[in-house]
């Protein structure tokens, strides 16, 4: 009698399954399906597959192995993102604990300094380079401060590093607001009983920054290194305008196998690459952090 | 106090220069005489500023058209992106149900994947498709671009509405799609806006999918990355058009600047 009941208001409660949100969120993840998850398969796909016969071969990675360009492009990535994500990281942070300590005129520092999240990689490689050139602002400025007599070539093959400063100093300059933002939405969860409660057991900012926010922003940080790590290996444009192939970078090489080789199978080898280094890292992050917290607890 | 106050903006004032200094001198050379910009000793502020190098790239092959496709590909990256998220959205502000969590997983998951690379092996299927070099095809690879932003700010409008507001609505006799159309859309309307250029934005600055998704029909970005790598385009065409893709940007972060923690202020837990 009891369990019929109770098998009654089961039945009951199935029948009433709204499925008014299914519908609502079927589109969603339909497109998403057919426009995310079907390439991402494909890129794979087309990585292993021939050309011509579509049979399946592993050429495409061996001609991309074999690239002059592929090994620079593998240790370029990896360094402009190994300099630029925890520049734009500790500067984003600064940025947002500066906001979130309302000091007057907070929210136009704010806006000002959101304005780089409109800009593209396109426009801000541009941007630099009216800065870098040869005839640029930064020679322009070392020779009225009297530095310089002639100008400097800074973009140039003989000096790579300087070419990967310059691509580091952009990145850092346009994509900081993203993490700036990131950082400030966390530390806006962060209620202010706890920054009470260390003040009242007299821990001062320093102490209460590194032992109180920076714990709870965790999470957020975790977030926005995830991000624009992840971003920093797509970096395209800003590369393209400031040194051209000179340093080549993975998203870059997956241009030039498409449009000038016209061999999309490598260029989609290049593509499963990225993919496969965003999820390594992406576990690699949270594997990481999550082990910090065990660390913590013990 | 007031030392730490004097440390507080002084460094807010050097990181707002940092910021600032690049985008007035992007400015100033996008209004410099060509001359001035390849001139040695070379002048920061010109003797006179002039419209003649903006002229240049706006007349430039290829440039007004290409801006033309930018704006229709926003567009059609607006209409695509909304009918396609807006619903789940709403969705996800509105109803509990099962799988909701799944569904903000998939979603963020696009916000944090490297989808741009995906435009290759879509190139090789948009040719079988017939959308290649068309721009629905780029609008729908910028659409889903744009999913995980529209469906967090359509989703953020409706939570700050409440829903009571509805049930009133329904209680006085109208339809549920009634009440929404005209008692919740009204309030709706600003933030979906403000997603909405955001999603402009998005799709306007969007390089990588739109130079290889596209070939006779470029749009701004892949024009201009085209013409600097293949056809070496002189550097005063190479800064006007850095100038003039910024533009947008920066009446854009004034129109949305309620929402911009909105937009990226998710996080995975």
């Amino acid at each position: 009698m009891a369990v019929a009941e109770v098998e009654l208001a089961q039945v009951a409660r199935r029948a009433r399954v709204d499925w008014a949100p299914y519908l609502l969120v079927l589109p969603t993840l339909a497109f998403l399906a057919v426009f995310f998850v079907y390439p991402m398969a494909q890129a794979i796909g087309l990585a292993i597959s021939d050309q011509q016969t579509g049979a399946w071969t592993l050429a495409n990675f061996r001609r991309m192995a074999g690239d002059l360009y592929f090994a620079p492009a593998v240790r370029y990535s990896i360094l402009i993102a190994a300099f630029a994500v925890p520049l734009q990281v500790a500067l984003g942070l600064v940025i947002a604990l500066l906001v979130n300590s309302r000091f007057p005129g907070h929210s136009a520092f704010l806006y000002l300094t959101a304005i780089p999240i409109g800009i593209s990689d396109l426009a801000a490689g541009l941007i630099w380079l009216s800065i870098f050139t040869e005839r640029g602002y930064l020679n322009a400025f070392l020779q009225a401060a009297g530095a310089v007599t002639e100008p400097i070539i800074f973009l140039t093959f003989e000096h790579r590093s300087w070419l990967v400063a310059a691509i580091v100093i952009t990145e850092v300059w346009r994509a900081t607001a993203i993490v700036m933002l990131i950082l400030l939405s966390g530390l806006q969860l962060i209620p202010k009983d706890y920054h009470e409660t260390a003040s009242v057991f007299g821990a001062g900012r320093w102490r209460t920054l590194w032992h109180v926010t920076l714990p709870l922003l965790r999470p957020s940080l975790q977030t926005a290194l995830i991000i624009r790590t992840i971003l920093a290996f797509q970096v395209f444009a800003t590369v393209i305008t400031l040194t051209g192939r000179q340093i080549p970078v993975l998203a870059g090489e997956a241009y030039f196998w498409y449009t000038l080789y016209r061999s999309p199978n490598v260029a989609s080898s290049y593509a499963a690459i990225i993919l496969v280094l965003s999820a390594a890292i992406t576990l690699g992050y949270l594997r990481l952090l999550r082990q910090r917290e065990l660390e913590m607890a013990a | 106090m007031t030392l730490r106050r004097l440390g507080v903006y002084s460094a807010a004032v050097v990181i707002a220069a940092w910021v600032l200094l690049p985008l007035v001198l992007i400015t100033l050379a996008a209004f410099s005489p060509r001359d001035t910009l390849y001139e040695w000793p070379r002048r920061i502020i010109p003797d006179h500023f002039t419209l003649e190098t903006m002229l240049f790239f706006v007349r430039s092959a290829g440039v007004l058209p290409s801006v033309l496709n930018s704006v229709i590909v926003a567009v059609l990256t607006i209409i695509v992106a909304f009918l396609i998220s807006a619903p789940a959205g709403y969705a996800l502000a509105r109803y509990r149900f099962r799988g909701r969590d799944a569904v903000n997983l998939a979603i963020l998951a696009t916000k944090m994947f490297p989808a741009t690379v995906l435009s290759i092996p879509l190139a090789v299927a948009f040719i079988r498709w017939g959308l290649y070099d068309r721009l629905i095809g780029v609008a729908i690879v910028h659409a889903t671009l744009s999913i995980p932003f529209v469906t967090v700010i359509v989703s953020s409008v409706f939570v700050g509405i409440s829903f009571e507001l509805e049930e009133a609505a329904m209680t006085l006799g109208s339809s549920r799609l009634q009440a929404f159309l005209r008692v919740t859309m009204p309030m709706a309307l600003p933030g979906l806006a403000a997603a909405a250029i955001f999603t402009f934005v998005l799709s306007w600055n969007e390089v990588f999918a739109a130079t290889i998704l596209t070939l006779n029909n470029r749009t701004l970005p892949a024009l201009i990355v085209n013409s600097v790598l293949a056809a070496g385009a002189p550097m005063h065409y190479r800064f006007a058009g850095g100038f003039f893709m910024v533009l947008p940007a920066l009446i854009i972060i004034l129109l949305i600047r309620r929402y911009l923690l909105t937009l990226w202020g998710v996080t995975v837990r």
